[in-house]
């Protein structure tokens, strides 16, 4: 995974009134990577975004972009192209007009703009819609034609804030496969936004998690999923058990009114941490067959599984299962110990769990 | 979803105007309508396309050829033109700044260009007259700073303030608001894909805010072709506008089938006006105001 580093983030801060949005942030982003700013609303993520993309400047800090200091270079002269949120496409062009935009402003000869129109729109599935108005095509198509008009620059960089946000559930699937496609085709750097953990796991090679202005954990879909750095991250992530515990020496973690053997150590004798399950890593059984025994207080099928909720000692865990219970069964929970993710409490208010909005 | 809400209130108010329930609502309108606009272009048409003797004659069209009425349709045109392109020139820039500052500031500026047009015309005019007349306002300030004196009543500078002083809010706020409905975004747009300020006003900005201009070269054209009241004041009856020379044949010279055929003519120039201003509006979106 180390790819050369296109961009470097270096203390970027930036504060909207008396609004820290971001505070001393740095990130490097690695060439040919898809990149996932991911966090709920609020976080510093579109921000971000756009001052990759020249449209805010930072307070303080600076932008790195293939060795260069591009902090105050404006949009019109970076590698760098965006793909909006709202599409904005030009309203009073049709779909070749609007693709053609970039390319007729730098100069490019009418053999070659005809002929990247051909090709981005043959990459983007719509070919034959040369001749249409923004206001004739669906949201996805409108969606594509702004990945189009965006990519025949061949921009090094391709940004992309919540693209597929107005989409519907169907659709945006479809576009996340289309958008993996595009950047192993097209082979540039995606840096993408978005608050949907699904589409981040699903599509990023690294996902950096923000929230407050600051970068929570930086790491690749399955680090970032199985093993959250902090309880804000493994909140934000997927469903799980978040239980407040002490961890009473090597191995041994206490949480949910009982001890666990877990596979962490060195955390000290007695220390105050936070334990994390993940709802389909807890195996059910007949009462006295786990760790613990409670009673199904809820059960919700979700398709491909049920999401119970067993109640012991007064906690409530939730777990899938493949298999329906009958509300009020008694059952036993069992964790192996490498399922039990055992972190320190934060220690500043910053890193403190803020409640993910979606 | 916003859309789709827009578009089912719209086929609902479709449905309402195809199958009217209280048509009889629109009984005083009609009766108005009838009586103010249709009976009087009944009577100009048959005025204009009659002679003394009732019968049916081209003769009061082709009084245009009279050179006191073709110089004062020549005055006419050249007012309106002039109004047009001044308030055009000012309006502009000034909308533009305006759109791109909506401040408190900007919002009071708005009211500012509002605010007159809440005061009846004539009155304007007179205001107008009391400042630039020979012992008005700016003589006198110039008078008391030993300045020369400049003579500005009674002259064609004169009119042209008047007609643009009275226009202008009809030339701002049309641009005004087309520039505002412009998405920020779609600027960003642009000068994410290389466009320089420059290229992003010539290629985005100019051609989203063409409906807004051309509602209000319409508002501003239209009416200061027929203007005939500003002259009178302004232009102390030394420059004859078209307006006035209709006014004359109706009220002083009692010939209502010139002054109908003269009318008549004022109309086809409306029209070509219209139809020139629909072609270069393809998308119809200035169409709201006729």
């Amino acid at each position: 995974m180390a790819k050369r580093a296109l961009i470097e983030l270096i203390d970027i801060s930036k504060k909207y009134e008396d609004t820290l949005v971001l505070d001393e942030l740095n990130l490097t982003i690695g060439e040919n990577e898809f990149v996932t700013l991911l966090g709920p609303s609020g976080c510093g993520k579109t921000t971000t975004l756009r001052i990759l993309g020249g449209f805010t400047s930072p307070d303080t800090g600076k932008v790195i972009f293939d060795g260069k200091d591009i902090t105050n270079l404006p949009p019109n002269k970076r590698h760098i192209n965006t793909v909006f949120q709202k599409y904005s496409l030009f309203p009073h062009m049709n779909v070749e007009e609007n693709i053609a935009f970039g390319l007729k402003i730098s100069g490019k000869s009418q053999d070659y703009i005809k002929d990247k129109i051909k090709y981005a729109l043959k990459l983007v599935n719509l070919d034959g819609y040369e001749k249409r108005r923004p206001s004739q095509l669906s949201g996805g198509q409108q969606q594509r034609i702004a990945i189009a008009r965006a990519i025949v620059n061949e921009p090094r960089v391709l940004l992309l804030d919540e693209p597929l946000g107005a989409l519907d559930l169907k659709l945006r699937q479809n576009m996340q496969y289309e958008l993996i496609r595009l950047k192993n085709e097209l082979g540039i750097t995606f840096v993408y936004v978005t608050h949907d953990q699904e589409e981040a796991l699903t599509m990023s090679d690294i996902i950096v998690v923000m929230n407050q202005g600051y970068i929570q954990q930086i790491g690749t879909p399955e680090d970032v999923y199985n093993e959250p750095e902090n309880a804000f991250v493994a909140d934000f992530i997927g469903d799980n058990n978040l239980f407040s515990g002490t961890m009473i020496h090597d191995e041994l973690v206490e949480f949910a009114g009982a001890r666990f053997a877990c596979v962490d150590k060195d955390f000290g004798r007695m220390r105050p941490v936070d334990v994390i399950i993940r709802p389909e890593d807890i195996v059910m059984g007949e009462p006295g067959e786990g760790q613990i025994d409670g009673v199904i207080t809820d059960v919700v099928f979700k398709g491909t599984h049920f999401e119970i909720d067993v109640t012991s000692n007064g906690f409530v865990w939730l777990v899938y299962s493949p298999k329906r219970y009958a509300m009020g069964t008694q059952v036993s929970l069992r964790v192996t110990p490498f399922n039990i993710q055992i972190m320190n409490k934060p220690e500043s208010d910053d890193e403190k769990v803020a409640e993910p909005d979606e | 979803m916003s859309n789709l809400f827009a578009r089912r209130e719209q086929s609902r108010s479709v449905e309402r105007h195809n199958s009217p329930r209280h048509p009889w609502l629109a009984g005083p309108y009609i009766f108005w309508a009838a009586g103010f606009i249709v009976l009087p272009l009944v009577l100009v048409f048959y005025y204009g396309l009659s002679g003394p003797d009732g019968t049916f004659t081209l003769a009061n069209l082709a009084a245009i050829a009279q050179p006191i009425f073709r110089n004062a349709l020549g005055q006419s045109l050249l007012i309106s033109f002039g109004t047009t392109a001044i308030c055009l020139v000012l309006a502009y820039p000034l909308a533009y700044i305006l759109s791109k500052n909506r401040s408190r500031s900007g919002a009071f500026i708005i009211i500012l260009i509002v605010l007159p047009m809440w005061i009846n015309f004539l009155l304007r005019i007179l205001a107008v007259q009391m400042l630039i007349a020979n012992n008005g306002i700016i003589n006198m300030i110039l008078g008391h700073l030993g300045l020369a004196q400049m003579r500005l009543i009674n002259t064609r500078a004169a009119i042209f303030l008047g007609t643009a002083y009275d226009y202008f809010p009809f030339m701002v706020l049309p641009i005004y608001n087309a520039m505002c409905k412009i998405d920020h975004d779609i600027i960003e747009a642009a000068h994410d894909l290389g466009a320089n300020a420059l290229t992003t006003f010539r290629r985005i900005i100019v051609p989203l805010s063409l409906p807004g201009v051309i509602s209000g070269i319409i508002m501003v054209f239209i009416p200061s072709i027929s203007e005939f009241a500003i002259a009178d004041i302004l232009g102390g009856s030394r420059i004859l506008l078209f307006g006035n020379v209709i006014e004359q044949e109706f009220n002083m010279s009692n010939d209502w089938h010139t002054g109908s055929g003269l009318s008549l003519i004022l109309m086809v120039f409306i029209i070509i006006s219209m139809i020139v201003m629909h072609r270069v509006d393809k998308d119809g979106e200035g169409q709201i105001i006729w």
